[in-house]
């Protein structure tokens, strides 16, 4: 057996995470409980400089390592800064957050960066097994997150819920790729498509078979209906710093690992995923955005918002085409910034015993804080995808892949239903500027140093972006067609 | 000398630009708010101006062009430039923002600042709306203007604003996402989002009605035709004055603009298969919103109503075109539909200005839009009187009057193409008349009807500005149509003879 020591470079900003997470965690052990800024601002800087890594490392090339089972291309490099940046406004924003509530602890931060780092194999992995380890590595991670506030029972509770639905879908996975090794003979994504193409008929049902589980598992992490059960209970019951985290930077993940494994390896399966795709997208933008209007909790009307923004991703990728595949990157990549912004103000209106959670907590907010009213707003009107904001964009994209698949009718749901969802935005805008704040909460909000700093850029990002958006739509073509 | 200047950006940008910068020096000030309000709107009014004096008449091209590449990713342009038709829209845009900016002076006291800052980046987005060559760019414009009166309509309305802004912003909302779905097909199949590319574009008649259909659900929901204008009462009578001549003046006309820009160059097949449906709708908006109009109690509302009426008129001057067609078998009458329409229009705007100002007048005094509470004005405000019995006669369609020649074109147009169409388009004139003068009968005339009206005092100094402004471009227009017909004609009869030609 001849061993060849493996191309490391491409790896360097993942073994530079591992590394500094691991000694993150050691000094962090050594740490008084009074110093544990120390470890925000080192996870904080990991962040920083593995985007320097990545930026500096970019390039247009597709490099593949480590017997072919780890890629870095385009797409990787631009979906890992932007996994960055979120994590990066995330941990910002939840600081305050877990301060006053004193649970400020260490674990936070370690875990969000190992999480980060299961995000950066799923973004890169270029075999079953790798995705799968990388996703693992995330769901873990995810699940001690969501539990890790323990003297709260809610998110205790949600924790179990997680954990007990996230098993199942990683079962399911696994039970997938099984069937797909089986009939394929590899593990490699490159071999299975090329298997794929060569396939005999014959082949195809068991094929399908498992492709069914690839998808149904794909949809239960993304939080697709009819899968999608645990999203507003695990978004309503986590703290509210680590909902600010599972719902922003895991769906750029996702989005990858969707990408490498249906349309990079079951590519040639593509009229059957299609079918499969619009039956989750149709459901998920009606589901979404019906019961989004009944929730009283901003928390759990974000859940549902996501699980539509969710049937809008998939609308890009069923379509099947490279601007279609671009398209679902860029919405996924608004949605990522929208939603780390629109989360950070929950974060924002919260103090020390009072959670904000409740949408009736936004009451009057232009009297309080006509600045912070007019980010919301922005944050709002981008989530429903009404121009100026970078949303509409994201839409448009989207629905153009619809049209340009032939699928004009889907395009003809997507936009009723969002016509649905713009209400439930709008009401939250409605009770910003036109009612008065609750009893007890009339008192102008005053913002917090770096906190409101971020959140203002986050808000102004989505109007610059939407005003100027020919940039990143640029940079997410070149991604994918190169 | 104007031809090569970025004309139309200035007039885009300078006041949305003006408009965050009055709310960021006017918050606490609102002498300061007010001011730089007014400077912002009267400095893009004056920098307009050129493109009246240097628009060339005689050719149909767009004009003042400028483009710029935005998001090359989907080939598409920041694409600006006028025509015959937007031209005149844009100066009535320019015109009626200064009009509002004064009359909010005294009678907004809440937030001032915003509620400068709302309408002049409104009147920024309106401007680029109507400049727009790129169908995103255009449907950008179209949607956002939406943020900034759904504001308005919700912070400085009446008790049940919520209500009405919501229903505003989701029927307009609802009506537009149709048309995106249409304009990106159209971009698939031409690969271009030039709205002139879409014009020269070969479509099927079934997917012409389809895309006619979708332009009819935006553009039909703005202007507002039955069955979709409920939500315009609703938002007129709790709108602050300012949002309701806005709205009257302008934002209706964008229904009509996008008819003359997108569904009959774009899909004049479909337009000729189904312009029976478009002339009934409109002939029910004359007749029977006009009857509806007669009963309504609210002065707001009734002028609400009128304004749908007179808007079936447009529409109804557009539709003609076939009609006359085949009747006629010359398109000679179908360009004088479509002028009349235009003029009715730009007539309109100032009329119904004028009409919810008038209003507003009365409401800043005594807080009612009640006709009941009313009665006798005359007495107490002599000058008043006087300007509201004259738009009151223009609203009529009285000779000499704005009103007037609209109407008369598109009767005209309508005898061309069928006498019972232009006898129901004609009873509009016994109905306008029928409520108008009812509703001056109410208010104006009679005995001094309670001790509030007693207490009325007259028309100040601005008031009596703003009614004279109006007034006087009601009654240029009235007299002396000539130089709007002049920069229209040549982009008119190039419309008609595109529509001319079938795309099939």
């Amino acid at each position: 057996m001849n061993f060849e020591i493996p191309n490391f470079l491409p790896a360097v900003p993942e073994m530079f995470v591992l590394g500094m997470a691991c000694l993150i965690l050691v000094i962090d052990a050594f740490l008084p409980d009074s110093r544990r800024d120390v470890t925000y601002g080192l996870v904080q800087a990991t962040l920083v400089a593995a985007a320097g890594l990545t930026l500096w490392m970019m390039g247009p090339e597709t490099v593949l390592t480590f017997s072919d089972t780890f890629v870095k291309d385009p797409m990787a490099d631009i979906l890992k800064v932007a996994v960055y940046v979120t994590s990066f406004l995330v941990f910002l924003y939840s600081r305050p957050y877990l301060m006053e509530r004193g649970i400020h602890k260490g674990e936070f931060y370690v875990l969000g960066l190992f999480a980060v780092l299961g995000m950066m194999i799923m973004i890169s992995g270029h075999n079953l097994l790798t995705l799968y380890l990388g996703l693992e590595l995330l769901s873990l991670s995810s699940y001690a997150l969501v539990a890790f506030w323990r003297d709260n029972s809610r998110a205790t509770e949600a924790a179990m819920k997680y954990f007990v639905l996230g098993a199942l879908a990683s079962g399911l996975l696994l039970y997938g790729m099984s069937m797909i090794y089986g009939m394929t003979g590899s593990l490699d994504i490159a071999v299975i498509a090329a298997e794929l193409v060569a396939a005999d008929e014959s082949l195809n049902i068991p094929l399908v078979f498992g492709l069914v589980f690839l998808v149904v598992a794909i949809a239960f992490k993304l939080g697709a209906v009819p899968f999608h059960m645990w999203v507003p209970d695990v978004y309503d019951g986590a703290p509210t710093a680590v909902t600010l985290f599972i719902a922003t930077a895991p769906k750029i993940a996702a989005f990858a690992f969707l990408m490498r494994l249906l349309v990079e390896g079951m590519g040639p399966l593509h009229a059957d995923w299609q079918g499969m795709l619009i039956i989750l997208a149709v459901l998920s933008l009606a589901v979404g955005n019906v019961i989004a209007i009944a929730q009283t909790s901003i928390k759990r009307m974000l859940a549902y918002s996501t699980i539509a923004h969710i049937g809008f991703l998939f609308m890009g990728i069923l379509a099947g085409t490279d601007s279609g595949y671009a398209s679902a990157m860029f919405y996924v990549i608004v949605y990522a910034i929208t939603a780390a912004g629109g989360f950070g103000m929950i974060v924002f209106l919260s103090r020390k015993g009072y959670e904000a959670d409740q949408i009736d907590d936004f009451k009057g907010l232009a009297k309080r804080n006509p600045w912070f009213a007019f980010i919301m707003l922005l944050l709002l009107f981008s989530m429903a995808g009404v121009p100026p904001t970078v949303g509409f964009y994201a839409k448009l994209a989207v629905i153009q892949a619809a049209v340009g698949a032939d699928l004009v009718w889907l395009a003809i749901v997507a936009v009723i239903f969002s016509i649905i969802g713009a209400f439930y935005y709008l009401r939250v805008v409605k009770m910003m500027f036109f009612d008065d704040p609750q009893e007890g909460a009339e008192e102008p909000v005053q913002p917090s140093g770096a906190l409101a700093t971020a959140l203002s850029i986050n808000g102004l990002a989505v109007l610059l972006l939407g005003i100027f958006p020919g940039l990143l739509l640029s940079l997410t073509h070149y991604a994918i067609i190169g | 000398m104007f031809a090569d200047w970025p004309i139309l950006s200035l007039l885009i940008w300078l006041p949305i630009l003006g408009g965050f910068l009055v709310l960021a020096a006017g918050r606490d000030a609102p002498h300061v708010a007010r001011r730089l309000g007014l400077a912002v709107a009267v400095a893009t009014f004056v920098a307009s101006l050129p493109l009246w004096f240097a628009f060339e008449r005689g050719t149909a091209d767009m004009q003042f062009q400028e483009l710029a590449s935005w998001i090359p990713a989907f080939n598409v342009n920041y694409h600006l430039g006028v025509d015959g038709i937007s031209m005149p829209l844009i100066l009535l845009t320019t015109l009626i923002t200064v009009v509002v900016v004064i009359a909010a002076w005294e009678s907004v006291k809440d937030r001032i600042a915003y509620y400068m800052a709302a309408m002049l980046v409104m009147e920024g987005l309106m401007i680029g709306m109507f400049a727009s060559m790129d169908a995103v760019l255009f449907y950008v414009f179209f949607e956002a203007m939406l943020i900034p009166m759904f504001l308005v309509i919700g912070i400085w309305g009446g008790p049940r604003r919520v209500y009405a802004t919501i229903k505003f912003f989701l029927y307009t909302f609802l009506g537009s996402v149709f048309m995106l779905v249409a304009l990106i097909w159209m971009y698939i199949q031409s690969g271009s989002f030039l709205i002139q590319d879409f014009h020269a574009l070969q479509i099927g008649l079934t997917a012409q009605i389809l895309i006619f259909l979708a332009f009819f659900m935006a553009f039909a929901v703005k202007i507002p035709m039955f069955p979709v204008h409920t939500w315009l009462p609703d938002a007129h009578v709790e709108a602050p004055t300012g949002g309701s001549v806005i709205l009257a003046a302008i934002m209706l006309k964008i229904g009509g603009y996008g008819f003359l820009r997108f569904s009959l160059p774009i899909t004049p097949d479909a337009s000729a298969v189904l312009d029976t449906m478009m002339i009934v709708l409109s002939l029910i908006a004359i007749v029977y919103i006009g009857l509806v109009a007669l009963i309504q109690s609210d002065m707001k509302k009734l002028i609400a109503y009128s304004s749908i009426a007179h808007m079936g008129f447009v529409t109804l001057g557009f539709f003609l075109a076939f009609y006359i067609y085949s009747n006629t078998g010359d398109w000679e009458g179908a360009s004088l539909g479509i002028a009349g329409g235009m003029v009715q229009m730009i007539s309109h705007g100032f009329i119904s200005a004028a009409m919810f100002l008038a209003v507003g007048v009365l409401y800043d005094r005594l807080h009612s839009r009640q006709i009941a509470d009313y009665g006798g004005v005359v007495n107490t405000m002599p000058w008043f009187a006087a300007f509201f019995v004259l738009f009151a006669m223009a609203n009529t369609g009285l000779p000499g009057t704005s009103g007037f020649v609209g109407e008369f074109m598109v009767i005209l147009a309508a005898f061309k193409a069928d006498f019972w169409i232009a006898f129901l388009a004609a009873t509009t004139l016994i109905l306008a008349a029928g409520y108008t003068l009812w509703l001056v009968k109410r208010v104006i005339f009679g005995a001094v009807a309670n001790e509030n009206v007693a207490g009325l005092s007259d028309m100040n100094r601005r008031e009596f500005f703003l009614m004279g402004v109006l007034a006087f471009f009601t009654l240029l227009l009235g007299v002396w149509p000539a130089p709007l017909l002049d920069v229209m004609n040549a982009t008119i009869d190039h419309l008609v003879a595109h529509i001319a030609q079938s795309k099939l």
